[in-house]
């Protein structure tokens, strides 16, 4: 593909990208979290269609408008959630949507030929095509997924994050499987944050950053040291304004936290005052220890306690009681109700501010929410109206406002930034640092290292569910907070 | 990703976007009421050779009518707000309306009747809640359960047979759904009036009360509700509780209109009626829509359709395909709305 652009509003999510796969050659696409490979992934697929750009398989010209479009082409994709009838059999998964067969009658015998041609090319002639596909562990069930991709006649393979739920032994096992496809003269793009597996697999690389290529080349010249420079190195802006604040005594303490999957054996402390941030890749925990830290996800083992109040972790109810409050990564499927008002919003966790007996005194609470609006300069018409119609960046004002009117001390942001402009994203930094100079604490989680690096007072970086690494701020580097991510050693 | 402020143009855009919100909140406020009058207005076009459609009599006969399944609807828009469904409305109003006539003829106290058969009907309807909150399954399911569960505890009530208790009903009692004479200041029957009453206190309790914001947030996005700390296992029993307290009151209806009889095999597809009255109305089926005065209006809709092709002489078979002609167009309506927000 070459020069292929996208915005979507305000949002330049990818521009000007070209990437180029080879037959018989494993491409890895890298970037961090945000840096524009799903919406790639997705141009690619035909689910969304890039602005400018075109795109070619095996010098054919490739316009992908429906997903079934790329299969005719030859693309076929992995995704991280597999795509599978969990009911149906293993043949008839590979075969789904490519059935052969007279009048609408599937021929049987014609599938279990092509079912099992396609698993011995794997190099998986074990695979049980009878059994239904729920029953297979994840790794037999990629495979399913990747015999699909055969039976098409795919010639461009892409993987996206297929690593992520597999243990090291299915890895080493998908790795043999791609080394296979590989040598059959297939092109494939690996998209991975976990570095060294990329160092494994991959032959060239392309690296993206802000929906831009930062930089591509054969993975043989450059040090994983270099590409990690490229994910990260940008400039720094006067995005974060400074507002002092000094951390006193702890307020939040979690001891030996364990969550149903992740997060596992977390021990931390935030103190009062304090800006507390987490690190890591999607899929490291964060946003798991934070929902059981509120009582939103089962805890498994292990405490949590807001100091001289009371125990957390059991209920969001429990926990707004003990002056919690949690901001949602996902603002329209968690976080708010959008057909309902911005006055509903804001105050739906202390409703009893404004009532009494059950009944609820509308005008008073109008003027509150009016005074809140102007504090946190929130663009609407007025409380009554419905917030699904706010920009994103005023939905998230209304959110972290929701926080400030039920007087939370101790404060729960996860990726309170994503998806909002820059100008709200400076505002809400500056709250932040205000709230932190009055004394609540701040657990933050982001994928955005800058903002990380000059928002808070100590930082730790979570791996594969657990809390690896924790340093003040000004002891990390990008670069290193990457290296520990990603799971490779710690430097220095 | 790179962006960029939207500042300068945010202040113009909202202002536009509430302009279209308000006209688009008022047109399918209208709708309903649109709907009713067009339906009214054919049937007097139709029937004016005969004579006027909607004579006094006539309306008085359509409140009357109306009245049972608008009580059940008042229930049911809350159920639907809250994002639920209850499918087992119809049954319930059959074991309630036995259960009333069964305890008259025992001699029970008919005051104390009247209580005790509201009671069975909120704890039918807690039932279901309970049994959706703790088995964590759909209320599609667990209601289409239920509906066959009272259909038989009516059945096994009643002997499988009517309840004839005429003699035993006190005047108070009686006189529910009798149709006024001409003249009186009542208007319409004391059945009616106690389905607009009870409509007027719901809609405040919507609008004006903890529970009523609860119930929007659980239907607008339960993940919030929850988030926010709202109880929502609580909130889903109660809610099928007050669904069940209004199908008590409908069971009572029915008992009087069936002549004073329980009738284990009453109310059947009423479930049907019902939730087609709130969805005439407004009501959204994913939750968190819906509105008291469109569902009386939705209930009303349908009843003005029953009789006006009665008077005209349409036959019963062409009455239901016009209905449920209304029924589709009326959601379609709707959804064309309010397509396009969020």
């Amino acid at each position: 593909m070459a020069g292929v652009s996208k915005r979507f509003g305000a949002t330049q999510a990818l521009l000007d990208v070209s990437l180029q796969v080879d037959r018989g050659e494993v491409l890895a696409l890298i970037g961090e979290n945000g840096a524009g490979k799903s919406t790639l992934m997705k141009i690619l697929s035909g689910a969304y269609r890039a602005d400018v750009g075109t795109m070619s398989v095996g010098g054919a010209s490739y316009r992908p408008v429906r997903p079934v479009d790329g299969r005719k082409a030859g693309v076929a994709m992995i995704y991280q959630e597999l795509n599978l009838t969990p009911h149906l059999t293993v043949e008839a998964n590979i075969l789904l949507g490519q059935e052969r067969g007279l009048a609408g009658w599937v021929r049987g015998g014609t599938h279990r030929r092509l079912a099992q041609a396609a698993v011995a090319r794997l190099g998986q002639p074990n695979l049980p095509l009878d059994i239904p596909v729920g029953q297979l562990p994840i790794a037999k069930q990629q495979l399913v997924e990747i015999a699909r991709a055969l039976v098409s006649d795919a010639k461009v393979l892409i993987f996206d994050e297929p690593t992520s739920s597999l243990t090291e032994e299915d890895t080493a096992a998908l790795f043999a499987v791609i080394r296979q496809l590989r040598s059959s003269g297939m092109g494939i793009i690996y998209i991975s944050h976990f570095l060294d597996e990329v160092a494994q697999i991959a032959d060239t690389y392309t690296v993206l950053r802000d929906g831009r290529v930062a930089g591509s080349g054969s993975m043989a010249a450059v040090t994983l040291d270099d590409i990690v420079r490229l994910m990260v190195g940008r400039e720094l802006s006067s995005l974060f304004p400074n507002v002092p604040h000094a951390p006193s005594e702890p307020l939040l303490t979690v001891h030996q936290l364990s969550g149903a999957d992740a997060p596992q054996d977390i021990d931390l402390v935030v103190r009062r005052g304090e800006v507390f941030g987490l690190a890591g890749l999607v899929g490291a925990g964060r946003t798991e220890l934070v929902r059981c830290v509120f009582g939103l996800d089962a805890v498994r083992a292990g405490s949590v306690r807001v100091e001289q109040v009371g125990p957390l972790g059991r209920s969001p109810r429990q926990s707004i009681r003990c002056g919690a409050g949690f901001v949602s990564e996902d603002r329209k499927e968690e976080g708010l109700a959008l057909t309902m008002s911005i006055a509903d919003n804001l105050t739906f966790t202390r409703l009893s501010l404004h009532s009494r007996l059950g009944w609820l005194n509308l005008r008073s609470r109008e003027e509150e929410v009016r005074k809140w609006m102007q504090q946190i300069e929130c663009k609407a018409v007025g409380p009554q109206q419905a917030i699904g119609e706010l920009s994103g960046g005023n939905q998230q004002k209304i959110a972290i406002a929701r926080l400030l009117y039920q007087q939370a001390d101790l404060l729960l942001f996860d990726e309170p930034t994503r998806g909002i402009d820059i100008g709200t994203k400076a505002q809400i930094y500056r709250l932040m640092g205000e709230l932190a100079a009055q004394g609540k604490a701040i657990l933050m989680i982001s994928s955005y290292l800058p903002e990380l690096l000059n928002v808070c007072d100590r930082i730790g970086v979570m791996c594969r569910g657990r809390l690896r690494e924790v340093r003040s701020a000004a002891q990390w580097t990008d670069e290193e907070i990457m290296h520990v991510a990603t799971g490779r050693e710690t430097v220095g | 990703m790179s962006q960029q402020s939207d500042a300068p143009s945010a202040a113009a855009d909202t202002k536009h976007v509430h302009v279209t919100a308000i006209i688009r909140s008022v047109i399918s406020f209208l709708v309903p009421f649109i709907g009713l009058l067009v339906v009214t207005l054919i049937f007097t076009a139709i029937n004016l050779p005969n004579g006027w459609f909607l004579t006094i009599f006539r309306m008085k006969l359509i409140a009357n009518q109306t009245a049972t399944v608008a009580m059940g609807a008042l229930g049911m828009t809350v159920i639907i707000i809250s994002g639920g469904i209850d499918l087992s409305v119809g049954s319930l109003l059959a074991l309630c309306s036995v259960s009333l006539a069964a305890m008259l003829r025992a001699g029970v106290d008919p005051m104390l009747a009247v209580f005790l058969v509201l009671s069975i009907g909120m704890a039918a309807g807690a039932f279901n809640g309970v049994l959706i909150t703790g088995l964590r399954l759909v209320p599609f399911i667990i209601t289409l359960g239920s509906m066959l569960i009272f259909r038989g505890l009516a059945h096994l009530v009643a002997d499988q047979k009517k309840i004839q208790a005429a003699e035993q009903t006190p005047a108070w009692l009686a006189n529910l759904m009798t149709i006024t004479p001409p003249g009186s200041w009542k208007f319409i029957s004391t059945g009616a009036w106690m389905v607009v009453i009870l409509g007027i206190v719901l809609a405040v309790v919507l609008r004006y009360s903890v529970f009523g914001r609860y119930v929007f947030a659980l239907g607008s996005n339960e993940a919030t509700a929850r988030l926010c700390g709202v109880n929502v296992p609580r909130m889903k029993i109660a809610v099928y509780a007050v669904g069940g307290f209004f199908m008590g009151i409908a069971g009572i209806f029915d008992f009087n209109y069936l002549g004073k009889q329980g009738d284990p095999t009453g109310g059947d597809a009423m479930e049907l009626k019902i939730i087609a009255a709130v969805v005439i109305g407004g009501g959204s089926l994913s939750g968190g829509r819906g509105s008291v005065l469109g569902t009386l209006i939705g209930a009303l809709t349908m009843t003005v359709l029953t009789t006006g092709c009665n008077v005209v002489g349409v036959s019963d078979p062409v009455e239901k395909i016009i209905i449920g002609a209304i029924i589709v167009a009326a959601v379609a309506i709707d959804r064309f709305l309010h397509r396009g927000r969020n």
